[in-house]
């Protein structure tokens, strides 16, 4: 495991030769391209926005503005939510590889993974844009912290696609679970509603999410004034992601050989 | 060239497969769940072996032909040789780059273009960037694909997409190079600049596994042939050797199945006529609808067997060259057809006649006693008329006989129609339905030389390859 594991920083060209074809293809032959990167988290600003603000306000006091608390934490969990969807069919989508070509399968999900952060960068500066509209309290300090939240979030995400994908490859049903599960998740971290309103009873099951964790950082850097007071929560979730990370790749290492037949 | 360690060796391997049956997979999921071993519990009970207790050993600098039936785990050998799969018992190895011509263009992205692709796939093959670029002017044009190369490969007829995949492959420069029935890429020029790339990767000393069904090609190529059977080595050495032991048993293969299959026919058309319910349409001496329309499959659609049976064939031998019945026949071979006849009364009115069919229901040729002028006299009892073609002269293919006991005027005793098979082999790849004897001459300005394919030339002079 562990030498496969070194193995990895070899396959970099390929990664990002494949990173680079994955953005390119996917908006091949749509009119606006790379747009669709902010227009789909635009979109569903508008339409959570549009439901929290008019339709049920009372249901997120204390987040104001509201458009610019709820980017800062859907941004996050797009780039989760997609790259776990679309990691657990990425072995079987990619068997032509697996089967015909000697290919560290590995590879295939760190794509996806990092794809979609690519992505997660390019929504960025809609992002900046509504912190300047909304004159949100940056500071140095505070900014010196997000790349760091963004490697925890990567790790941990990785972790999850390597062994979503391996899991997937045998058990098919995971697709299916896997996007029920995700609806549940979204509304269990606290992306649409703010941490501190949510019950006590429910913090307690918070803190259990490893998303929340880093949702609650991007807020805490983006949106709410004050220093960033979340940071030991992230750096031990960034600690358990590492392990994390090990025990997927030892996962993902111990059914590799299966995949050449099963996919 | 035996210098240092061999570039392929495998000890002892063996692959078995396992099966999944769809109801096992949901029981697995299931179970796996309950009792949270999602590793341990992945082993099923059926299993099904590709390869078995293969120990092989190829030479720096050796062109080794893998040749087999289908199934018969060519495939799997070449997968294990390039690392996709791992052996389920003993070891594999392998020495130096290994390109692996498996499935060509594994791995291109149609939306993207054919240049971005050579260069993904190039790397996917373990080059780098820059050597991509060295040789990409050189993939493309070996790729013939010049103007193309920018249009996604979505774009791509299917013999574009090979070449470029072949042209990708072949370009990594490996040291060892795996070769999967891939020739059939490209038309007739491509193959030939293939096979001068093999050659010229041969003469760099450079070590190729080439799996192919293309006997001819492992005589010419190949330093060694390996012949697999049901996941053994039935047999390795040298390739003629191999590949005429190979012919043989794929002869009694299709002996056997020619067998099983003719007495099956004849058993369904004795079944059918002889069913007392309808005398009637038996004696038909021919079925209109069976001849007005050809069908598709006139084989199937026309076999059969009519006739009054006051006169009956009790059987139909074809004997070839060693005196023994068969079904397979060398093209250019002796051939006697042996009717056996059954008169219970005496007959003095009969023709025997025969029609020789080939797989597209074309007849071949066709005659019977009263053409060829002899006149009957009489028939009681048992007999044996045998027609005895002296050199059987037909291109490589499947026929069909039809035998039959009539009266002058039409009137069938037993009528047989297609209900013997048999399968002429060639090494010629001549065509057509008929092959006359023939020889070139040449006068003048004009000079030939036995070329390489002389192996191949055509009837009469291969015979001896076993």
């Amino acid at each position: 495991m562990l030498q496969n594991l070194a193995q990895l920083p070899r396959y970099r060209g390929l990664i990002q030769s494949l990173v680079a074809r994955e953005l390119k293809a996917r908006y091949r032959g749509s009119v606006l391209g790379f747009f669709w990167s902010f227009i789909n988290p635009l979109t569903l600003l508008l339409i959570y926005t549009f439901v929290f603000k008019y339709v049920m306000p009372a249901a997120v006091k204390g987040a104001d503005p509201y458009p610019l608390f709820m980017f800062c934490g859907l941004l996050p969990w797009t780039w989760f939510a997609s790259s776990l969807m679309e990691s657990s069919g990425v072995l079987i989508a990619g068997g032509n590889l697996i089967k015909k070509v000697l290919f560290p399968a590995e590879i295939l999900p760190i794509v996806t993974v990092t794809a979609n952060m690519i992505h997660f960068f390019l929504a960025l500066p809609i992002l900046a844009v509504f912190l300047v509209i909304y004159r949100a309290p940056l500071t140095v300090g505070e900014l010196a912290w997000f790349p760091i939240v963004i490697a925890v979030q990567y790790v941990f995400t990785l972790a999850c696609a390597l062994i979503l994908s391996a899991l997937t490859v045998h058990f098919r049903d995971i697709r299916d679970i896997l996007s029920n599960l995700l609806s549940l998740w979204f509304f269990a971290t606290p992306i649409i509603y703010p941490y501190l309103t949510a019950p006590e009873i429910a913090k307690r099951f918070l803190n259990w999410n490893p998303m929340a964790h880093v949702v609650i950082s991007y807020q805490e850097i983006l949106f709410f004034p004050g220093p960033f007071g979340h940071w030991k929560w992230l750096l031990a979730l960034g600690v358990a992601s590492i392990g994390f990370f090990l025990f997927g790749y030892f996962i993902f290492d111990r059914l590799r050989d299966s995949f050449a037949e099963e996919v | 060239m035996s210098e240092g360690r061999p570039a392929i060796e495998l000890v002892r391997a063996s692959k078995i497969y396992r099966r999944f049956s769809h109801r096992k997979q949901f029981a697995t999921l299931k179970s796996a769940l309950l009792t949270r071993s999602l590793i341990k519990n992945l082993r099923p009970d059926e299993t099904f072996t590709a390869l078995n207790d293969v120990t092989l050993t190829v030479p720096k600098g050796r062109t080794l032909g893998v040749i087999g039936r289908n199934g018969s785990g060519k495939s799997t050998l070449l997968k294990l040789v390039a690392g996709i799969t791992k052996p389920s018992t003993g070891t594999v190895r392998v020495d130096g780059r290994i390109s692996a011509l498996i499935e060509l263009g594994a791995g291109f992205h149609p939306e993207i273009s054919g240049r971005e692709n050579v260069f993904i796939n190039g790397i996917m093959l373990g080059l780098s960037k820059r050597e991509v670029a060295r040789r990409f002017d050189e993939i493309v044009e070996f790729a013939e694909l010049t103007e193309f190369i920018d249009a996604p490969v979505k774009t791509y007829s299917s013999g574009m997409y090979m070449r470029l995949g072949f042209a990708v492959a072949i370009h990594v420069d490996p040291e060892v190079l795996l070769v999967d029935e891939v020739l059939a890429v490209g038309d007739e020029g491509f193959t030939h600049k293939c096979l001068d790339k093999f050659a010229e990767f041969k003469r760099r000393g450079k070590t190729i596994l080439l799996v192919t069904h293309s006997l001819g090609l492992v005589e010419r190529f190949c330093d060694e042939a390996l012949w697999l059977d049901a996941g053994r080595i039935r047999g390795s050495g040298d390739p003629k050797r191999i590949v005429g032991a190979y012919i043989t048993d794929v002869q009694q293969r299709e002996e056997r199945e020619l067998a099983a299959g003719d007495s099956k026919a004849r058993e369904s058309a004795s079944a059918a006529t002889v069913s007392p319910d309808e005398p009637a349409s038996a004696v038909l001496p021919d079925n209109p609808v069976e001849t007005a329309s050809a069908p598709a499959d006139m084989f199937r659609a026309a076999e059969g067997r009519w006739g009054s049976r006051e006169v009956e064939i009790t059987d139909v031998a074809l004997v070839g060259s060693d005196g023994a019945s068969g079904h397979v026949f060398r093209s250019g071979d002796p051939l006697d057809v042996r009717i056996s006849l059954r008169a219970p009364l005496p007959v003095d009115d009969f023709v025997v006649g025969i029609g020789v069919f080939n797989a597209e229901g074309v007849c071949c040729y066709g005659t019977n006693t009263s053409v060829d002028a002899l006149l009957p006299e009489r028939l009681s009892g048992d007999a044996e008329v045998v027609f005895a073609v002296d050199a059987l002269d037909l291109v490589e293919g499947t026929y069909k006989l039809d035998v039959a006991v009539h009266k002058q005027d039409g009137y069938p005793y037993d009528y047989h129609r297609l209900l013997y098979t048999f399968r002429v082999k060639s090494r010629a790849k001549d065509v057509g339905i008929y092959r006359p004897r023939h020889a070139w001459r040449f006068s003048g300005g004009v000079q030939f030389t036995p070329g390489p394919a002389s192996a191949e030339a055509p009837a009469g002079k291969d015979r001896d390859t076993e």
